[in-house]
């Protein structure tokens, strides 16, 4: 059990902890100057002194991401329901999904802005791009059902709806998940991209504002502390996504089963 | 005079894209027969499959069920074993029953029965692919069974195994008729297997499918080892190969003249 968690995780912190000491050393030996390039170590002091402001704003732009990932996620696998279901629905909403999709965030942001407040205009910017890749693949997935399987439901005389429970649900599962992974990575991008848009100041300052406010004090090691926090965040997130579709995969799927060898 | 479960008049299907895949079909299912459709591949055999099950409907002529309250129920067993991979070989079996908005608990019982038919009982947590191929087949063919089915339709189930596995099945599947008394309405393109299982061939020819020639076995001989090797068998395994090998070429013919 040990070895086997050794030999997974061993070889990725190595490379992690060299990577992390190279760039310490150059720094070091290069005496590079920290409004150029910081050392990790002095991020990671940065990181320890300013960490009432810093957390807060990660804390901002966490409620941001997971509640447009939470709305997306509703919305999304909803949406590709009905469009399975109904193929009028399908029909007659897929433009406005798709406009919703391919018209920049960056273009939209100023508008909502007019519209809403800042914070709820940079939560709709980071529902917005999270949406279309859960509703994508969703809806790939609910499509995709064994036509056998849907012929054996057929003959046994199944209602739309236990088709829909008992085979077009389970049967998108992987998809779904797959398209989850996904929009939860994009809500972050969103958010952060949203808030750079929207120049939020005051109690609603996220992460992507302290790297703005760093810029204009030429606070360099903090802009990487606020980085770092960012890639941390997206990390974790895909980490945390990745291990729920294994858990929910394993016994069947092959994208999550562990193979003997 | 025996009963007729499904009769197929002067049926013909020809798909969307125009292939015309059975023309002038006059067939009928009688109870408690074993039917086999034996023929090459793209004859049709799967479309007359489906057409007997309600899952299509002919573009010609007409498919009369006298009986519908015998054949209320339908078992359907499709050329790959076809099995929810999300569930346990309990669920796939179950999921007739369940449809019918049946509880697990009133369920079990039967779903355990059918499987026990198949010999897998022992198996009722496991998941499809912790199986081998054989044995998924055979929780399809206990799915098909678990509700009791006066009708079982099989579409070339056994065609992907090998042949000690398919030997095995074959036998399985004999029993288990003369267990139930199910008709059976089954589909290869296996000389040997027809002929070993049937009461009665139906030889089939391509371009447009038909049926070319009807073998009629008699139902009171034995199907065991012994049957394999006798020379009753070896002279219906020749008439059926010779009518299957004149069918290929009245297709080849048929395909030239196109
Ligand atoms: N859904 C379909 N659409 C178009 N052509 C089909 C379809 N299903 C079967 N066919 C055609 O009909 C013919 C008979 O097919 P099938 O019944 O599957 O034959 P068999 O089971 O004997 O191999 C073939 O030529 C096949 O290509
Ligand atoms: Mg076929």
């Amino acid at each position: 059990m040990i070895s086997k968690s050794l030999t997974r995780y061993g070889p990725p912190v190595i490379v992690s902890l060299v990577a992390l000491g190279a760039w310490e050393a150059i720094v070091r030996l290069a005496d590079i100057p920290p409004y150029q390039l910081p050392a990790p170590s002095l991020i990671a002091v940065t990181l320890y002194v300013d960490r009432a402001t810093l957390f807060a704003s990660l804390l901002v732009t966490l409620k941001i991401t997971f509640g447009a990932l939470a709305i997306a996620v509703f919305g999304g696998a909803l949406l590709a329901v009905l469009f399975a279901r109904w193929t009028w629905v399908e029909r007659s909403f897929l433009p406005f999904a798709v406009i919703l999709q391919v018209t920049p965030i960056i273009a939209i942001a100023p508008l909502l802005l007019v519209w809403l407040d800042a914070g709820t205009a940079v939560l709709v910017c980071a529902f917005r791009v999270a949406f279309f890749p859960i509703l994508a693949n969703t809806g790939v997935g609910l499509a995709s059902t064994n036509h056998n399987l849907v012929d054996l439901f057929r003959l046994h005389h199944a209602s739309p709806w236990q088709e829909l429970i008992f085979l077009r649900i389970p049967a998108a599962l992987p998809y779904f998940m797959a398209g989850l992974r996904i929009g939860g990575g994009l809500a972050l991008i969103g958010a952060i991209a949203a808030e750079l848009a929207a120049g939020a100041a005051g109690q609603s300052a996220g992460l992507a504002f302290r790297i703005v406010e760093a810029g204009y004090r030429v606070n360099i090691p903090r802009m990487f502390a606020a980085l770092a926090l960012i890639s941390l965040t997206g990390l974790t997130i895909f980490a945390v996504l990745s291990a729920l579709s294994t858990l929910l995969l394993k016994r069947w799927h092959e994208s999550a089963i562990d193979r003997e060898t | 005079m025996t009963q007729i479960l499904v009769a197929l008049r002067g049926v013909g299907k020809s798909f969307k894209n125009g292939t015309l895949a059975l023309s002038g079909l006059d067939l009928d299912v009688k109870a408690g027969e074993f039917l086999t459709l034996l023929g090459p591949s793209g004859c049709g055999k799967s479309t007359i499959l489906r057409l007997i099950a309600g899952l299509e409907k002919p573009t010609a002529g007409y498919i009369e069920r006298p009986c519908p309250e015998l054949i209320s129920e339908v078992g359907f067993v499709f050329q790959e074993p076809t099995l929810m991979p999300w569930a346990s070989v309990f669920d796939n079996v179950y999921l007739p029953l369940r449809l019918k908005k049946e509880s697990r608990a009133k369920a079990k019982s039967r779903v355990e029965a059918s499987l026990s038919l198949v010999g897998l009982s022992a198996f009722t947590k496991a998941y499809p692919r912790e199986l081998s191929g054989g044995m998924r087949m055979r929780v399809s063919i206990a799915r098909a069974l678990v509700l009791k089915p006066a009708l079982l339709l099989l579409d070339e189930p056994f065609a992907a195994l090998d042949e000690i596995t398919r030997f095995r099945l074959n036998d399985d599947l004999i029993r288990l008729k003369q267990e139930l008394g199910t008709t059976v309405v089954f589909v290869t393109h296996s000389v040997y297997e027809s002929v070993y299982l049937s009461t009665r061939i139906a030889v089939m020819a391509p371009r447009p499918g038909r049926i070319v020639k009807e073998i009629t076995i008699p139902t009171d001989l034995p199907r065991n080892e012994a049957f394999r090797m006798s020379p009753a068998y070896g002279a219906l395994c020749v008439e059926a190969s010779k009518s299957l090998q004149a069918a290929m070429t009245q297709g080849a013919y048929g395909e030239e003249a196109r």
